[in-house]
């Protein structure tokens, strides 16, 4: 089998979308013939399970493990939810939005695969109302599906019938989060739920409810029509199959690639993305989105995939890297991270309604010459006081991530900013920016 | 009172949900289509048909940045300021928009005819940076391209 880029082979160069003929005609939902006795349920089930499929939402939970939680067998609560989330918010990250908009009928493919495996007769793709592009290319792909008989009616040599709706939503980042993501759905504020009970027991409208990336959907038919060993094979590293990385920053080619999963972060850096910019050298990145924390010169050849980051290095997140380039101030970088959680928290726990305020309140300081070493300690203590465990969900604790590193790899930055009182790069700054 | 076309939109809409208040969120940014914002007159509409509290449908209305309880103009730009476009220049977009229009982020012109908004990261990084026109996403737009732009819609 000589497929290399399972997810993005057939994508059209210009971004225009492919719809149902295309699809078909080069192997779209073919898994669905052998519904019955030539693939069931549970084959669905183990062919996931056994790939290695993780969370490509940045969590890189595994697939298989997180449907081994759905309650089955005829006593099981009906019905069960399978819900696309495609609330791609998390700032640097692009991938799902080059799927949805190239080949809409994936993740319809993925979604039926994955109702199919746990008899989950309904599905939702949770949209950001941003992305009004893969809107209407996802209705389109909906309704071809309902036509053709994909959806809305029992499959070919089984009884399952699976219905889709698209959910185009109203904003807020916290509706990534998937238990807020669950209440959004149901008309409500998006405030994040408590769990235990996980939403694979307990999730929309009190129903089993699986909620799973949109890049780990598109996988899903791959798998099943290729085998677990074709996936592991497209891997460097023990997770299975691709990774669209991305990077955006002062690249020569900021942009998307669907690579081998572990690819090294300087292969990417330097072959996909050309290098730094002329005029800027590298200082850090941040590997997949702004909860993720910074790498730096050292962290380059760490494959870029979940199982092989050290605890002390960080985590991969969603695989869309953010570049921090010395032209750039790190202080004023991890400011504009810090106002974007404070404006996005929910406000629904305290340390994060307050903490996030402060904490750009603090690094404001930094950047406008009125910074204490005082406040270099405050800022510290946040990221303790916001730590796991101290909030009621994934946000202040990932916001933490970014500056906790920062204060790691660029002390020197911040402590410059305290002595000479003010930013060293604001005066080249505002005309640079524009110019790169 | 909902017009019939608003109607039929939210019993549409109302189909996909198990109970009608799953439909909230699709109800108003429905009738803003059509309204170009959310009254208190249209929260009562909509609260009505949903069968919900008007306090209630307003507390959904108030969470979400996309539902407007104020009045925009007839085009919204919204500017991303998130990091990949913070450091190719949003601030400097911002500042061009101004220069142009006389207007800061969260206002409306003078004449209603636009309303500029910060929007969180819209997924383009890779042509930061971006803004988005109503439903239409610009990348790579230089200060000086903005009137270019701009002039398409005012």
């Amino acid at each position: 089998m000589n497929i290399e880029r399972p997810l993005t082979q057939h994508l059209r160069p210009d971004g225009s979308p492919r719809f149902l003929r295309e699809y078909v005609a080069t192997g779209g939902y073919r898994s669905l013939q052998r519904f019955g006795t030539e693939l069931a349920p549970k084959d669905v089930q183990r062919l996931v399970g056994e790939s290695g499929l993780r969370g490509r939402g940045g969590g890189g939970f595994p697939t298989g493990t997180k449907w081994s939680f759905v309650p089955m067998g005829p006593d099981a609560p009906k019905p069960k939810y399978i819900v696309a989330n495609g609330d791609e918010m998390e700032p640097g990250t692009f991938k799902d939005r080059v799927l949805m908009e190239g080949d809409p009928h994936g993740l319809i493919e993925g979604m039926i695969l994955a109702g199919y495996a746990l008899d989950a007769e309904v599905g939702y793709i949770f949209l950001r109302g941003e992305y009004h592009l893969s809107a209407q290319r996802l209705n389109q792909a909906i309704a071809e599906a309902y036509a053709e008989g994909y959806l809305g009616k029992p499959l070919p040599g089984t009884t399952f019938r699976f219905d889709l709706h698209l959910h185009s939503s109203a904003g807020r980042y916290i509706c990534g989060e998937e238990t807020a993501l669950i209440n959004a759905l149901e008309g409500k504020r998006a405030v994040p739920r408590a769990k235990p009970p996980f939403p694979q027991t307990v999730g929309l409208w009190g129903q089993p409810t699986i909620v799973q990336n949109v890049e780990t959907l598109y996988n899903i038919p791959h798998i099943i029509n290729h085998g677990v060993e074709w996936y592991h094979r497209l891997s460097l590293t023990k997770d299975g199959g691709t990774k669209i990385y991305g990077i955006s920053g002062r690249v020569t080619n900021p942009g998307w690639w669907e690579l081998p999963l572990g690819t090294t972060a300087r292969e990417l850096l330097e072959r996909h993305g050309g290098g730094m910019a002329d005029g800027v050298r590298f200082r850090g990145l941040l590997p997949g989105g702004i909860s993720t924390s910074f790498v730096i010169e050292e962290h380059l050849d760490l494959p870029l995939d979940f199982s092989s980051f050290p605890p002390d290095v960080g985590r991969l997140g969603t695989g869309t890297m953010i570049i921090l380039d010395d032209q750039t101030c790190p202080v004023g970088f991890v400011l504009n991270l810090e106002k974007f959680f404070a404006r996005e928290s929910c406000g629904w726990c305290t340390p994060c309604r307050e903490g996030l305020p402060w904490v750009a309140k603090l690094l404001m300081a930094f950047e406008e010459g009125r910074a204490t070493s005082d406040d270099l300690s405050l800022l510290e203590m946040h990221t303790k006081w916001l730590a796991p465990g101290h909030t009621f969900c994934g946000l202040a604790p990932g916001a933490m991530a970014p500056l906790q590193s920062a204060l790691k790899y660029f002390r020197e930055d911040f402590e410059r900013h305290i002595t000479i009182g003010g930013c060293p790069w604001s005066k080249k700054s505002a005309q640079q920016r524009v110019l790169v | 009172m909902l017009t019939e076309i608003e109607r039929r939109e939210l019993e549409d809409a109302v189909k996909h949900y198990p109970e009608k208040r799953g439909a909230a969120i699709d109800a108003l940014l429905t009738v803003q289509r059509h309204r170009g914002w959310i009254s208190d007159e249209s929260l009562l509409d909509i609260a009505q048909f949903l069968e919900i509290t008007a306090e209630d449908l307003d507390s959904i209305a108030t969470f979400y940045n996309l539902v407007f309880r104020k009045p925009v103009g007839r085009h919204v730009a919204f500017v991303c300021d998130s990091i990949s476009c913070w450091i190719k220049g949003c601030e400097q977009v911002q500042e061009q928009i101004k220069n142009l229009y006389d207007v800061d982020l969260g206002q409306t012109t003078s004449d209603g005819r636009l309303t500029v908004l910060p929007i969180a990261c819209l997924g383009h990084c890779e042509r930061a940076p971006a803004m988005m026109i109503d439903q239409d996403v610009y990348g790579e737009v230089a200060p000086e391209k903005m009137k270019n732009i701009m002039d398409k819609y005012i």
